[in-house]
């Protein structure tokens, strides 16, 4: 898809400024161009169209959907709907009292807590324009089995005591349908996208451009040493790693596409970014507020668990 | 006219504030204003995306920060 602007970046840094293709410099370069731009547009164009159709998909809407469901219905449902539904963290706490006043089971609300951030539309992008269609396809795969099996697990522990803050006995109200013009929500998915954009560009550049330098002068037995290869240690460590990166995804995705190129097991590298946006910080640090800390610290032992166990199996078969 | 702007301690939370007080000042509709933050409240709405703009107890926006000219539209 990005075939001719390969060939004007080639020319360029090669005929134009005539640096070698082995030399490390050109090398860089070549990578650094072509692929801020490829990625910026595909960041631009895959964020347009999921922000544009999740404005069909509110948060409420789902919620009077699950209501009342079967709860394997509901666990996988849930998984699906946190792929296309939006999710800020500043709204993790109205969110799940939302669903608990619904009588969704906690099971099924974790289920959506962990699908929603691990599936949003920056990752998406960012794994699509870096990796492909069947990597993207794999991570939401395995992200949607993660978010079902933790939210069951959760279910079967008995945890309701754990939520500090009861919400009101009576069921919420069903909201009437806030009507919204397709022109509308195509303006606001443009100005979100633009937005988003401005707020993640840096972070791409920066991830762009070290990932370029490691890619021109770092040497690939450097990498399956450290970061890579056979060692029991690299899922987990990866895992970990991942935890506090929450709002760098954009930035960091870029290294771990080198990282790959130059050695790192793919599982490992799955793992890594799972746990960057399923696992996040600040979101804990929210829901401290309503949710004891025991309740936060079995969430996010299942789910690191689960995420490192895929790194495995595919560590394992991928090789 | 009784104007209650939900929120949960959020960035955006905080400007819908600041644009409902700039659409106010600029149309000259005269309105009451309450931010409400306790949670009992926002969830017997039913809103589950701050900042919520609510107008004589209807719902009338979640989780967006509007701008002063979209309140003005919403208000009138």
């Amino acid at each position: 898809m990005f075939d001719w602007w390969h060939r004007i970046v080639s020319h360029f840094v090669f005929e134009t400024l005539g640096l070698s293709p082995e030399s490390a410099a050109g090398s860089a370069l070549d990578f650094f161009l072509y692929d801020t731009v490829k990625i910026l547009t595909l960041l631009a164009v895959i964020i347009f169209l999921i922000t544009f159709v999740r404005s069909y998909f509110p948060t409420e809407k789902v919620r009077d959907w699950l209501e009342g469901k079967h709860p394997l219905v509901g666990h996988v449902a849930a998984a699906l709907f946190g792929i296309i539904t939006p999710f800020c963290s500043c709204s993790a706490i109205p969110l799940f009292l939302g669903f608990i006043q619904a009588r969704i089971p906690l099971g099924v609300t974790f289920s959506y807590l962990i699908s929603a951030p691990m599936n949003n539309e920056i990752a998406i992008a960012m794994l699509f324009s870096l990796f492909g269609w069947k990597i993207t396809a794999l991570y939401i795969g395995f992200g949607l089995l993660v978010a079902i099996v933790a939210g069951i697990i959760i279910g079967k522990l008995d945890l309701e005591d754990e939520i500090l803050i009861k919400p009101p006995e009576t069921p919420p109200p069903h909201l009437e349908e806030i009507k919204i013009p397709v022109k509308e929500r195509l303006e606001e998915a443009w100005g979100y996208t633009l937005d988003l954009l401005k707020k993640v560009g840096l972070y791409v550049l920066a991830g762009v451009g070290i990932g370029a330098f490691i890619h021109g002068y770092v040497p690939s037995d450097l990498i399956v040493r450290y970061a890579g290869g056979d060692a029991w240690y690299a899922v987990p460590l990866a895992t970990i790693l991942g935890v506090p990166m929450y709002s760098n995804a954009a930035g960091v995705m870029p290294l771990i596409e080198v990282l790959t190129q130059k050695g790192m097991l793919m599982g490992t590298a799955l793992s890594f970014m799972m746990a960057i946006t399923a696992l996040s910080l600040p979101e804990a640090m929210i829901l401290k507020k309503i949710l004891s800390t025991k309740l936060i610290a079995i969430f996010f032992g299942t789910v690191a668990l689960g995420i490192m166990i895929i790194g495995f199996i595919f560590n394992a078969i991928l090789r | 006219m009784k104007i209650e702007i939900l929120e949960s301690g959020c960035v955006s939370c905080r400007s819908l504030e600041h644009n409902v007080r700039e659409a106010l000042a600029k149309s000259g509709i005269e309105a009451e204003v309450e931010v409400v933050e306790d949670l009992q409240r926002i969830m017997a709405y039913g809103v589950m995306r701050t900042p919520g703009l609510v107008v004589d107890g209807k719902v009338l926006s979640m989780g967006k920060n509007l701008t002063p000219d979209e309140i003005i539209g919403l208000l009138s």
